[in-house]
């Protein structure tokens, strides 16, 4: 029992890491960093325009701003992202080579480019993913906002003539905080897996591929390990956006005794 | 919530614009199922990763419709097969001549071109090939007598342009050309203008004769193929596959998985959560702490898993997709009944007897229905895309082609690298026109069901 709190999961049958150690532990810590970057920052930026678009849609409900931002919602949400992934390269990767069509950069990690030629490969995939990730949560932070936006304490404050930026961006949102707060806990430790068909199409060599890459060859150690750390991540994720949401909504914290 | 009535939302649905929109899809892609099912023969999807039966197709070849933005016209692919045929008596002699028309009218040479038949003959016949230009220039192409027999037989032959004897009789007419044809192939030979080597636009004739000393030869089958660069309404792929009959055919197979997985998963989702909540106490504890265990399982990477060791059938994949897309509507459907547990008429329902079972089908569920319904129309597009992403990374099932299983065949072709957009386009749009369709009708369905975000 005591080796899975060490997080020794044994050797791997088949695969190594990339400074060839065969130790699950190695390879994972290995890949983590590198998911982290694109699907972490991904998510953080998907949020972050997702709530500001969703809040401004939300403060002029029924406007031309809104109705873009529900239409693009519904249409992005339909489209597969590894399929968009595949006509960004066509375009972007080959058609107008702007962006390489590998997301792996072929400098060895040691020299001081390396960084600079990771950001420059994670871009693609990047624009990707939160192209079609944001609008998904501009609408999901719309509908919240728009419940909240039909409540008393709203209207009392517009009649007493608060500004309604304000009123927006503090009081309704604020309000409409604890299930956001929730999603985003949920699909922060979400991107720690990786998209494992988003990976295989920009070849990004993260904890979705390493998932894809053990099931293939059935390489039971990594994939007990992955999975339990993704597992582990989850857990205490839901456990700390439950926190959250009692912390935001002290209606639920008594429902205890219920 | 479930004040309203069925036929308020139906005329609440049809009143909004969306919900037309999503109905108008969905109506015409089942129609084109329906005309894909019955009008292109099931053997030949199920010869979709046949090589065989492809093989006069060309390879890669863009769709024709392209041609009508180009200034230079790519020449279409062609499988020429009805000849006229002419009969001859001359003495002893039998001639009979097959001859097809070719309207050519592009800017670049063909790839290639191939003459197959199948004859019957006794004897040993003479086959002479040759071709009528648009300015009246004969050239001869082939003069072969096909291997002598006493009993009738049937000879199956293929005559290719890279036959090297097609060379050698163009070569012995090179006074015809105004320039060098040694080094040309043997398409850009017959196909050009005899002052300079640039594509000669008209009608060709290509004549087959076959002559034969007091006997009588019979085609059984016959084709000239013009090997071209474009083909099709939707091109073709690496392996010679018609892009559109797969496309077709993913229509239905899209539809039949997004269907059965939804309706299966709602269905699983509203008796288990309906009946937790329903009975409450130990009960519900004990299945909702289930539900959250499978709520936990990340979904993709055990889909992953099934896959691979268990089968990649199309049949158990939808049931695999089932087990992870109940989860969620179960919760919602405990927590509705929950609400409507405590309603006046639930309780005079248990005051009076009712059993349980009657209870649930004849008072809990029909106020569920219309979130049922949305619930349905919202989960197709996940498990349609679900399933092109598993096919993508090629754990779908081979035998069906799926516009999931398209894709994989273009990425692991390098279709992106090499600009075969055709390969990669359409399918993805299919998916997502798909997709589109449920979730306009279940947009629709919700914002009836839910009116606090319509306005």
């Amino acid at each position: 029992m005591y080796k899975i709190v060490l997080l020794d999961f044994g050797q791997a049958t088949f695969l190594t890491s990339d400074s060839g150690s065969s130790d699950v532990k190695d390879i994972i810590f290995e890949k983590l960093p590198k998911t982290i970057l694109l699907f972490t920052s991904a998510t953080v930026i998907i949020s972050i325009i997702g709530i500001f678009v969703g809040a401004l849609s939300a403060s002029k409900v029924g406007s031309t701003i809104d109705r873009i931002t529900s239409s693009f919602a519904i249409i992005s949400s339909s489209f597969p992202v590894w399929w968009i992934g595949m006509l960004m390269i066509f375009l972007f990767a080959f058609t107008y080579q702007i962006f390489p069509a590998r997301a792996t950069p072929d400098i060895p990690a040691s020299s001081p480019e390396y960084l600079g030629a990771l950001l420059y490969h994670m871009a693609l995939p990047l624009i990707t993913i939160v192209m079609i990730g944001f609008g998904s949560w501009a609408y999901l932070v719309r509908n919240f906002m728009v419940g909240i936006m039909q409540e008393d304490f709203i209207i009392a404050k517009k009649t007493i003539g608060i500004n309604q930026n304000k009123i927006t961006y503090t009081h309704a949102l604020k309000n409409a905080a604890p299930p956001i707060i929730t999603i985003l806990a949920l699909s922060l430790s979400g991107s720690l897996g990786g998209a494992i068909i988003t990976e295989a199409v920009f070849d990004w060599p993260g904890m979705g591929r390493l998932y894809f890459e053990a099931i293939t060859v059935m390489d039971l150690p990594v994939i007990i390990g992955a999975t339990y750390i993704l597992t582990v991540f989850f857990l205490v994720s839901v456990f700390i956006a439950d926190l959250l949401y009692g912390y935001f909504d002290p209606r639920i914290r008594s429902s205890a005794g219920e | 919530m479930s004040n309203i009535t069925p036929q308020e939302i139906r005329k609440e649905f049809f009143k909004s614009k969306m919900g037309i929109a999503g109905i108008t899809i969905l109506t015409i892609l089942i129609l084109t199922s329906i005309i894909t099912i019955v009008i292109i023969p099931i053997e030949t999807f199920q010869e979709w990763n046949n090589p065989e039966s492809w093989i006069t197709y060309p390879k890669a070849a863009i769709p024709i419709w392209v041609n009508l933005f180009l200034s230079e016209k790519i020449p279409e692919h062609r499988i020429l097969v009805d000849p006229n045929i002419e009969t001859t008596f001359n003495d002893e002699i039998n001639l009979t001549s097959y001859q097809f028309n070719l309207n050519f009218n592009y800017d670049q040479f063909p790839k290639d071109f191939i003459y197959s038949y199948l004859l019957e003959y006794s004897g040993s016949p003479l086959l002479q090939m040759s071709v009528i230009r648009p300015d009246g220039v004969k050239l001869e192409l082939v003069s072969t007598s096909l291997p002598h027999s006493n009993l009738k037989i049937i000879h199956n032959d293929r005559i290719f342009s890279t036959d090297a004897m097609i060379k050698k009789e163009l070569v012995l007419q090179e006074e015809e050309f105004g320039f060098e044809i040694n080094r040309l192939s043997v398409e850009d030979i017959i196909f050009s203008k005899t002052e300079s080597n640039k594509p000669l636009k008209g009608n060709y004739i290509f004549l087959i004769d076959f002559y034969e000393i007091n006997e009588e030869s019979k085609i059984i089958d016959s084709k000239l193929i013009i090997g071209g660069k474009a083909f099709g309404i939707m091109g073709t792929d690496e392996l010679r596959r018609d892009l559109a009959i797969g496309l077709l055919w993913g229509t239905p197979l899209a539809l039949f998985i997004g269907l059965v997985v939804s309706i299966g998963s709602v269905v699983m989702g509203l008796v288990y959560g309906i009946y937790a909540g329903f009975k409450g106490k130990k009960t519900d504890e004990t299945m909702m702490r289930f539900n959250d265990i499978l709520y936990a399982l990340p979904a993709l990477p055990f889909l992953i898993i099934l896959s691979v060791t268990i089968s990649n059938s199309i049949f158990v994949m939808t049931g695999f997709l089932m087990i992870f897309g109940w989860v969620g509507i179960a919760k919602v459907a405990r927590s509705m009944s929950l609400q409507i547990k405590t309603r006046g008429f639930v309780e005079a329902a248990t005051i009076m007897g009712q059993k349980d079972s009657k209870m649930i089908l004849k008072h809990i569920l029909p106020q569920l229905l219309p979130y049922a319904f949305a619930s349905i129309a919202i989960s197709v597009p996940a498990a349609i895309t679900t399933e092109a992403g598993l096919s993508f990374l090629g754990l779908g099932d081979p035998s069906f082609p799926t516009w999931g299983q398209i894709l994989h065949d273009a990425n692991t072709f390098g279709a992106a690298a090499r600009g075969l957009w055709w390969w990669i386009v359409p399918p993805g749009i299919m998916i997502a026109i798909t997709g589109l369709a449920f979730v306009f009708i279940g947009n629709a369905l919700d914002s009836i069901i839910n009116p606090k975000l319509k306005r």
